[in-house]
């Protein structure tokens, strides 16, 4: 691990590697992902190896990479010599001195520093920041209009009734069964057959990430010569996500960075491509980070190329309700697939839509054939989840349930939920606006073409890099803005600061 | 029983759905009208409307059901019985004298103030936690004035509960320690393995409990560590060890940190009960602090399921004591590594929760009050269970009841006479023969007594 990382750190952050074929090609060797990328133009790799490059835990800030710009050169040539000449994916051997008779060294004197997370990374960095013009566009954590965090009232209320009332004993393994009603029929739809016909094996997840790592976890355990078919770009700890439950990641095409829309025909041919029986992961709506969905006709081809290739789909709905306004629109995808008869599986989270992000709550739920099938595939799930927490957080839960179950607080989310979607769906008409105003020679189109928390802008990470450090604006650097950072206030600043760094 | 018969029955039926859905699969290829190819441009023609049962199967069909949790699946046992009767001692879950679950006071105390504060945000925790709730921890299990605290050489993570803490140290240990081993009692928590494997470590044994004196067995205990690989990670119940509820002398504690200093053996402590075993937080730690106080390095996974009765709501954290403030930085900065694909952040309300309690003195010293009743409570169980045995003349030495210490009683129980006490006296419990004192009171007590010499006697 320890070389295989030195490798990394040296190799995927030279910018050069982009147009050195040769020096991509080492980093594909390296990393632990496979690839095949065979057809694609270089713009496609290059988001690609920044999409890579995000993944892995190498991101560095700005200031830390004109460090290592310095230390590059010597780097690869090392780099290449210790890839020739070892095993560099292997865990390297430390043997410490024998026969010590009192521990005189620390253990974990040779641990490196790990870089810091790409996107959460950027949050530390803008609180380390005085400057008074700050703006944070990097997590995608919803803000009002004054730039401050929201907890929705439904929320509140549902703590209310809570705090005292119920004692906090554990909950089952799986979690709380009235989550998971709820969360499946949001989901499903409410008056769902599969739900009737209990062929969902669903269990309570931390949040996305937790469902996703179930998923991941689950999928290795029962069929470990299977591999995940991951969007190009996508949400950098999917990556992380399916490399610690050790299960080889393939890329689909995804994103058109030429149109900043969809690149349909390649996505299909990916999916064509694929042996048959494959799993992908697909991003339900508000495809992070880009804001590229599909449209509904799109859907439909994809489902039935699905079929025909009998692919497995694994849904990550992290932004129901937050797309549109509209949780059963938002849920589109997932109900032509349903109708199609695919067997689909479905991570859900409720950080977004229900402002509940440090409560960690969340769903993981499988469709099976039948009834036996689900109770088998729920047990097995549980199995994964106890050597990992035992069993879920119960807080969390208890609001989601007790807000989906009651008709006036599910009426008053509906209510929140669309309000927050239409903020940001006019913060989007907003920025472009200011934009195009400003003069701005390229086009600014795909701000209100894209769905969702975050805007693709398209900017390189040198362009990010001044923005951060002229402007004081914080993103992330595949030029991800999350729209819900954007505020009356600060909009007008920040198409000033991106006018100017791209004009 | 009857899981086998019908695991057997799902295989057969799983055998002709899978034979089914292959013809299905070579026949609707061909030969299904609306399905025509593969290839794009019929699909703006063709409508596919596959029937579920028409389509390929589930990609899981042959997933077998798993066994229920040893002791969890108690619980479940337990909740299916409809005698009124009955008897929960499986999980070790608190109960109060009326048997019923305790919110302690202090807990609904800071949820109030937090639920009543409008300026809490529900936003994400930083990867490693919440960090006054971090600080807090390290001070309570180290101790304020603990020299590896004063020196910054702490890295401390908020985790899930204790499970969450002991997956995160043995991630970070396969990922970044030179030693797959880790040595673990015998016996000890049925979930240890599991996580630890799961981490990608090597789980090995070494004796601990002797089933003859009920005791431990600190020659065998001593034995197997000397043999140990120098620099073997090895695991250690801070206090009340689980299931026994044996714990080394305060002197045995020291030549094992002895022992495990001159092997250079890499002490992981587990303490999910601080405070709970004999009623003093301080006394409770002292083996962790003896082991700290001689500045070498250590693992520590903290809980505070029990002592502060938020099991639920899986508040924990794990502790690296590393040799420098250096060293210590990048331990936790390879931590959020491992956290980051599990869950990315831990849970908020709990951890707010403690670190309410902890940071006010009031509230704090109210928790030790209520935390000292519970263990008290728990203590005097001990003795009536003793008191009753003994009066019953039940043949055997139950001397252990009241020496062992914490949640649980290793009774010596045997399967046989476990599965009788469930059967004919509706009492639930680990088939290790592992009963939870904190379910225990005064109305049910006779009945266990009364299992018990039963049990005995008669098998």
């Amino acid at each position: 691990m320890q070389a295989q990382t030195r490798l990394n750190l040296s190799l995927l952050h030279q910018d050069q590697a982009l147009f050195s074929p040769h020096l991509f090609l080492v980093t594909l060797v390296i990393t632990p992902t496979r690839t095949v990328l065979f057809n694609y133009s270089l713009s496609q790799k290059r988001t690609l190896y920044l999409n890579l490059a995000f993944s892995s835990k190498l991101q560095f800030s700005a200031r830390e990479n004109t460090e290592r710009k310095r230390r590059r050169t010597r780097g690869t040539k090392m780099a290449f010599r210790a890839m020739i000449s070892s095993r560099a994916t292997q865990q390297s051997k430390w043997v410490p001195s024998a026969g010590v008779a009192r521990q005189m060294s620390s253990w974990f004197g040779h641990v490196e520093p790990a870089a810091k997370d790409p996107i959460l990374g950027v949050t530390e960095a803008f609180l380390a920041d005085p400057s008074p013009d700050k703006v944070n566009v990097g997590v995608g954590a919803y803000r009002d209009d004054n730039g401050k965090p929201v907890v929705l009232e439904c929320v509140r209320e549902a703590e209310r009734r809570i705090a005292g009332n119920l004692n906090m004993e554990y909950l089952p393994m799986g979690g709380s069964s009235h989550m998971i009603e709820e969360s499946l029929k949001l989901a499903y739809g409410e008056d769902s057959d599969f739900i009737k016909d209990k062929r969902i094996a669903a269990v309570q997840a931390l949040s996305g990430t937790g469902a996703c790592r179930l998923f991941a976890d689950f999928q290795k355990r029962f069929l470990p010569d299977s591999q995940i078919y991951i969007p190009v770009p996508t949400w950098a700890n999917h990556h992380n996500i399916w490399r610690d439950a050790r299960v080889p990641q393939n890329m689909f095409r995804y994103y058109h960075a030429e149109t900043k829309g969809l690149d349909f025909s390649s996505l299909m041919e990916d999916i064509k491509n694929a042996p048959n029986g494959s799993f992908f992961l697909l991003h339900a709506c508000a495809h992070n980070p880009t804001g590229v969905d599909p449209s509904e006709e799109q859907w439909r081809e994809i489902s039935h190329l699905f079929k025909s290739k009998n692919h497995f789909p694994l849904f990550d709905m992290a932004y129901q309700g937050f797309a549109s306004g509209d949780p059963e629109r938002d849920a589109k995808a997932i109900r032509i697939f349903l109708d199609d008869g695919h067997l689909i599986g479905c991570a859900q989270s409720f950080a977004k839509n229900m402002g509940l992000y440090g409560q960690r709550a969340g769903c993981l739920s499988i469709l099976c054939d039948n009834e036996m099938e689900a109770v088998a595939v729920k047990s097995q799930l549980q199995q994964l989840g106890r050597p990992m927490y035992s069993n879920p957080p119960v807080h969390g839960a208890l609001i989601v349930s007790t807000i989906l179950g009651d008709p006036e607080l599910k009426k008053l989310w509906l209510q929140e939920v669309k309000g927050m979607a239409d903020r940001i769906i006019g913060m989007r008409t907003t920025l472009r606006e200011n934009l195009e105003k400003l003069g701005s020679p390229l086009s600014w189109e795909h701000i209100t073409n894209q769905i969702g928390m975050f805007c693709y802008s398209g900017m390189s990470p040198e362009q990010v890099d001044r923005l951060t450090n002229e402007y004081h604006i914080y993103m992330t650097r595949n030029g991800r803005i999350s729209m819900a950072g954007v505020t009356t206030g600060n909009v007008g600043y920040l198409a000033n600061a991106i006018h100017e760094v791209t004009k | 029983m009857d899981e086998a018969n019908m695991r057997v029955d799902r295989t057969s039926k799983s055998d002709s759905e899978r034979r089914l859905s292959t013809l299905v699969r070579h026949l609707g290829a061909s030969c299904s009208p609306s399905h025509t190819s593969i290839s794009t441009e019929r699909f703006e023609n063709s409508k596919i409307s596959l029937s579920p049962m028409a389509a390929f199967g589930s990609v899981f069909a042959n997933v077998v059901q798993a066994p229920e949790d040893p002791i969890l699946g108690v619980t479940v046992a337990y909740n299916k019985d409809p005698s009124p009767l009955k008897v929960n001692l499986g999980v070790g879950a608190y109960r109060t004298e009326e048997g019923k679950p305790l919110v302690l006071n202090v807990v609904k105390k800071a949820e109030q103030s937090l639920i009543n504060d409008p300026s809490r945000f529900k936003e994400y925790l930083p990867i490693t936690g919440l960090a006054e709730f971090n600080k807090l921890s390290a001070k309570l299990i180290f101790g304020a004035d603990s020299p590896a605290i004063q020196e910054n050489r702490v890295a401390t993570v908020q985790c899930l509960s204790g499970t969450g803490s002991l997956r995160v140290g043995g991630e970070f240990l396969a990922k970044h320690y030179h030693e797959r081993s880790i040595y673990i009692p015998v016996p000890t928590w049925g979930n240890h393995p599991k996580v630890f494997m799961m981490a990608g470590l090597k789980p090995m044994s070494y004796r601990y409990y002797d089933p003859s004196t009920r005791g431990l067995d600190f020659q065998g205990l001593v034995e197997d560590l000397s043999a140990a690989p120098e620099g073997s990670i090895v695991l250690l119940h801070a206090c009340a060890h689980n299931p026994t509820g044996v714990d080394p002398t305060p002197e045995q504690w020291e030549q094992i940190r002895q022992l495990l200093r001159s092997r250079s053996l890499l002490p992981f402590f587990d303490s999910a009960y601080q405070g709970f075993a004999s009623g003093s937080l301080d006394k409770d730690a002292h083996s962790v602090r003896l082991f700290v106080a001689d500045g070498g390095e250590l693992l520590m996974a903290q809980s505070y399921a029990k002592n502060m009765g938020l099991y639920g709501e899986r508040v924990g954290a794990l502790s690296i004591v590393c040799k420098s403030a250096d060293v210590a930085g990048k331990v936790e900065s390879q931590l959020k590594l491992v956290i980051r694909p599990m869950y990315s952040n831990p849970p908020l309300h709990g951890a707010s929760i403690v670190a309410t309690i902890l940071r006010s003195p009031e509230l704090y010293h109210e928790w030790t009050v209520e935390l000292k009743a519970m263990a008290d409570r728990i203590i005097s169980m001990r003795q009536e269970l003793f008191n009753a045995l003994q009066a019953k003349g039940t043949p055997g030495d139950w001397s252990h009841i009241i020496k062992q210490i914490g949640m649980f009683t290793f009774t010596g129980l045997n399967k046989e006479q476990v599965a009788f006490m469930t059967r004919e006296y509706h009492i639930y419990m680990t088939s290790d023969g592992r009963i939870s004192m904190a379910g225990l009171n005064s109305k049910n007590l006779p009945q266990l007594a009364d299992a018990i010499h039963a049990a005995v006697t008669t098998m």
